[in-house]
């Protein structure tokens, strides 16, 4: 009998066995999936039912902070400047989900993943929760002046700082109040949600980071350090004055700009912004164009502190040349194929100004903890080289030269030197969207810029990247720059 | 025949189970401290008196043991007041979560100190093991009887879908668990006695020989009347249950392996046919296949336990700073799903660890015995333990369909406890019984021996 007994016994521990089995798989490796479940409410419920740290800006304004409320959750956030931040800050829902640095950095607001020293245990075990506050790079005097000189119009500003990729300020046009959003009540959070995503203007979309548009002459800071660096061309290179290009291929000619004549050295063209001479670097450059766009960053999100990130950007698909001569001459132009996010522009003329590197671009600064000290900072990485120290040297000139006395001079600012490009973007189903990139003070950058003002704004048909988008970065830049 | 030989083996076994009971009273009251921490950082109010409570029930057992069983086993006793203390800390824990007006820890700790009255009780009422078998027909007939109880009407009513609880009054009970012992203990006796007619079939279809009908028919008796009332009482899991036990018991006894192709047969063919003609069968069937589709409805307590499960992780959130309360019945069934999310994979493989203790010290007790029926109960009563854990555990974490069955000694639950207390008592006593037997034997030898010498 003992036989039969030992063998029972053996089942039933292999049957123990098998469940020790299927705890490991679900509590190691499908963990986080479940974790991450959005029908799993812990975690939201784990951040609604109590205080979070706040957000605060880079000059020290608070943007979100958790206010008292007689309900079931006893608290809840406020967003003290209202729309401004509403793409970047983002929001925290019950209903709809969190975004923004409210989702990014959910676990240090929450205290979930604050770093712990032994000095804090009293704070640990007193009944105080302990909570992170998240310092911005943001800088709410640049957010506002973004804001007031758009001045309703739609589209963007992005101001980054070349050296460390802090976004300074980040504003798209339209916005909305995330205010509502907050709110515990689910059907009227519900109702202004959709009424949100119903609304034909889009106003929770941040343009700045989530909208593709085709960049324009914006573009040709690209087109210019490809041709450049691939020595198709050298700043010496001389362009007979012509109205157009007709690509290989094709027999539809690349017209420029109001159908003038232009032409000259290669900083000429690029002062005047000449399509003729530049869709033809783009056909000289032929399959090596590729790799220089994607060494701007297209072709790839670059990873931004938000959430939902940043949209990535479309450049030119490799070995497609031989088949498309034209996508690639319109690509010199930033027409055709390439659609770039505001972020993605902006990014261009930080490497410029950042002797060829592309910092990764971040929102956060820090994470201190309730007493004031650091506890936490957000690391700046290097995200692309994008040309050599030279190269962002000669392309510095030439834009130096376009804010001078090129398409760019409604940027100019008395006593500072303004680096720039312009990019008036045709679009099929409405006026042409106007660009304008720029980094100043030249000599030593600390901002770079990206401004655009979509289907022309309040000038249409009529508008030009460099007198519709040029005064508003002009605008931002006088403040940040503190020139009345 | 108390000799000085057996005091030095019950005096070493009852020293080891002190030593590990306060162990696993360590662990359950720095479970239950850090339960408190995680709400104040000041000792719980009532520290002291749940010290004592849990110290002292220890205690009692612990010299019931010494008293009437000296020489049993030394570390059952641990094991169940580690399994007791960590479920009584997490229907505390669920307590705190559903408000002051929950009192289902309070409930527990009662229904813990029955338990262990009616353990000492049984110990001391059960002096050798030969009385259980002498009285089997009135364990058969209370059994069957505890399983039709829910039936009468008037006396039984349906909670959480199943009709298996009697109301007596302010008392609920669930008889399931008394008739489980009860069957354990007839089907034991009766395999004893025939055995032998049982393994030698007299009738062959085709290579299986099978028994006369009249050795076998009180087998099916108890067999047919279990799974006919759990098909009526819509309870899977005690239905699944008994048929494992009754087929291992089978299996234990005969050492013929035809009655487990046959069991295992005669299941898959009940369980074709309970999933056609049952619809509550196919919705358990279907939701433990793919539960994601219904998450909201009939799937709803089967993704909030794997929800549970995945946001302990392998350390868990931490006693009192999880979310268990999400879960539905996570005090009864889905106690484990909590322990899983509170203490992790830690936790969770710690209890079937201790579960994977239970079972193999009792198949030991099993295997020392030296006759049938005590070596057959000790078996079957550890089966039902080890496969009850499964079946529960198994649903909780989706390894096999959900059915709703307590997890012995941790779960919620007055008739769980008192019935699972005397399958430990009984275990205690064979134990103690066998040691008993075996030292009997060497001072027999010893004494043989000496005879020899001397002439």
């Amino acid at each position: 009998m003992n036989h039969a007994v030992r063998r029972a016994g053996y089942v039933v521990v292999a049957l123990l066995l098998i469940l020790v089995g299927q705890l490991t798989y679900l509590q190691v490796f499908d963990a986080q999936s479940l974790q991450d479940d959005p029908r799993n409410s812990r975690g939201y419920l784990r951040s609604f039912n109590r205080p979070r740290g706040e957000i605060v800006s880079a000059d020290g304004e608070i943007l979100a902070r958790s206010s008292r409320v007689d309900d079931e959750y006893g608290w809840q956030r406020t967003y003290p400047f209202g729309d401004l931040f509403a793409q970047t800050v983002g929001y925290q829902s019950v209903v709809v989900g969190s975004v923004g640095i409210e989702k990014v950095y959910d676990g240090q607001l929450s205290g979930r993943d604050l770093p712990v020293e032994p000095k804090d245990l009293p704070s640990i075990l007193s009944a105080r929760p302990r909570v992170g506050t998240v310092v911005l790079h943001l800088d709410s005097r640049a957010q506002a002046a973004a804001r007031d000189a758009l001045g309703g119009q739609r589209g963007s500003v992005t101001v980054l700082n070349p050296r460390t990729g802090a976004v300074v300020a980040m504003y798209s046009n339209p916005t909305f109040d995330p205010q509502p959003l907050a709110g515990h009540d689910t059907r009227a959070v519900q109702a202004y949600y959709d009424g949100l995503t119903n609304d034909p203007t889009n106003p929770a979309l941040p343009r700045a980071y989530r909208e593709i548009y085709p960049p324009g002459s914006t573009f040709k800071v690209v087109t210019t350090t490809g041709a450049l660096d691939t020595g198709v061309a050298t700043p010496d290179s001389r362009y007979p004055a012509n109205t157009s290009y007709t690509p290989p291929q094709s027999d539809r000619p690349i017209n420029n700009f109001g159908g003038r004549q232009c032409g000259g050295t290669l900083e000429d063209a690029f002062r005047q912004s000449c399509n003729a001479v530049f869709a033809q670097l783009g056909v000289e450059m032929g399959e090596r164009f590729v790799p220089v766009i994607d060494a701007f960053g297209l072709n790839e999100a670059p990873s931004l502190d938000l959430s939902p990130g940043a949209e990535a950007s479309i450049g030119l698909q490799p070995g497609s040349f031989d088949l498309n001569k034209p996508a690639f001459a319109l690509a010199g132009i930033g027409q055709g194929e390439i659609a770039t996010t505001p972020l993605q522009m902006a990014l261009v003329a930080a490497a410029i100004a950042n002797r060829g590197v592309a910092m990764e671009p971040h929102v956060a600064a820090r994470i201190d903890d309730r007493s004031g000290r650091t506890v936490e900072r957000v690391r700046e990485r290097r995200w692309k080289r994008a040309t050599s120290p030279a190269t962002a040297a000669t392309l510095t000139e030439f834009m130096i030269s376009v804010v001078a006395n090129g398409t760019g001079t409604a940027a100019r600012i008395p006593g500072v030197t303004v680096a720039g490009k312009t990019g008036t973007a045709q679009a099929p189903g409405g006026p042409p969207h106007a660009w304008f990139i720029a980094f100043a003070p030249a000599e030593a950058p600390r901002y770079a810029i990206s401004v655009i003002v979509e289907r022309g704004g309040s000038a249409g048909d009529e508008a030009t990247g460099g007198r519709i988008a040029a005064p508003v970065a002009a605008k931002v830049l006088r403040t940040l720059l503190q020139v009345p | 025949m108390a000799g000085p030989m057996r005091t030095l083996i019950a005096t070493r076994r009852r020293t080891a189970e002190l030593g590990l009971g306060i162990v696993a009273i360590l662990i359950t009251v720095a479970g239950y401290l850090l339960l408190s921490l995680s709400k104040a950082p000041a000792l719980p109010a009532d520290f002291w008196g749940f010290l004592a409570f849990v110290v002292g029930l220890f205690f009692v057992a612990h010299v019931a043991i010494r008293r009437f069983a000296p020489s049993a086993d030394p570390t059952l006793l641990p094991l169940v007041t580690l399994l007791n203390g960590i479920g009584f800390t997490m229907i505390s824990r669920l307590d705190l979560a559903a408000g002051p007006d929950s009192r289902y820890a309070r409930t527990q700790a009662l229904w813990i100190a029955i338990g262990i009255g009616v353990f000492v009780l049984a110990l001391a009422a059960i002096r050798q093991i030969d009385t259980l078998r002498r009285y089997r027909t009135i364990f058969l007939v209370l059994g069957v009887g505890a399983l039709l109880l829910p039936l009468v009407p008037g006396l039984g009513y349906t909670a959480n879908g199943a009709r298996l609880w009697i109301r007596l009054g302010p008392l609920n009970f669930q008889p399931g668990e008394a008739a489980k012992v009860l069957l354990v203990i007839f089907f034991a006796a009766y395999l004893a006695d025939n055995r032998d007619l049982l393994r030698s079939g007299t009738r062959r279809i085709g290579r299986l020989y099978l028994p006369a009908p009249r050795h076998f028919g009180p087998l099916l008796l108890p067999w047919a009347s279990a799974v006919l009332i759990m098909v009526q009482q819509k309870d899977l899991g005690s239905s699944l249950l008994f048929f494992t036990v009754f087929v291992a018991m089978l299996y234990m006894a005969t050492e013929r392996s035809a009655y487990v192709i046959v069991g295992v047969a005669a299941f898959g063919l009940a369980a074709v046919i309970a999933y056609n003609s049952f619809s509550h069968v196919q919705l358990r069937v279907d939701t433990w296949l793919d539960p994601w589709p219904t998450a909201q409805s009939n799937g709803f307590q089967l993704v909030q336990s794997l929800f549970a499960l995945g946001s302990g992780g392998i350390s868990g959130t931490g006693l009192g700073l999880g979310r268990p309360d999400l879960i539905p019945n996570a005090a009864t069934d889905f106690v484990f799903a909590a322990i899983g999310e509170e203490l992790g994979l830690y936790g969770t493989v710690a209890i079937i660890i201790t579960f994977l203790l239970f079972v193999g010290t009792g198949f030991k007790i099993a295997v020392q015995a030296a006759r049938p029926f005590p070596k057959l109960l000790a078996a079957g009563l550890t089966t039902i333990v080890g496969i009850q854990t499964f079946v529960i555990v198994g649903g909780v974490i989706r390894v096999i369909p959900l059915t709703g069955v307590t997890l012995p000694f941790v779960s919620y639950g007055g008739s769980s406890l008192i019935a699972n207390f005397v399958l430990l008592a009984i275990l205690l006593r064979i134990s103690d019984e066998t040691a008993i037997d075996a030292q009997a034997e060497v001072e027999a030898e010893v004494r043989l021996e000496t005879a020899g010498a001397r002439s």
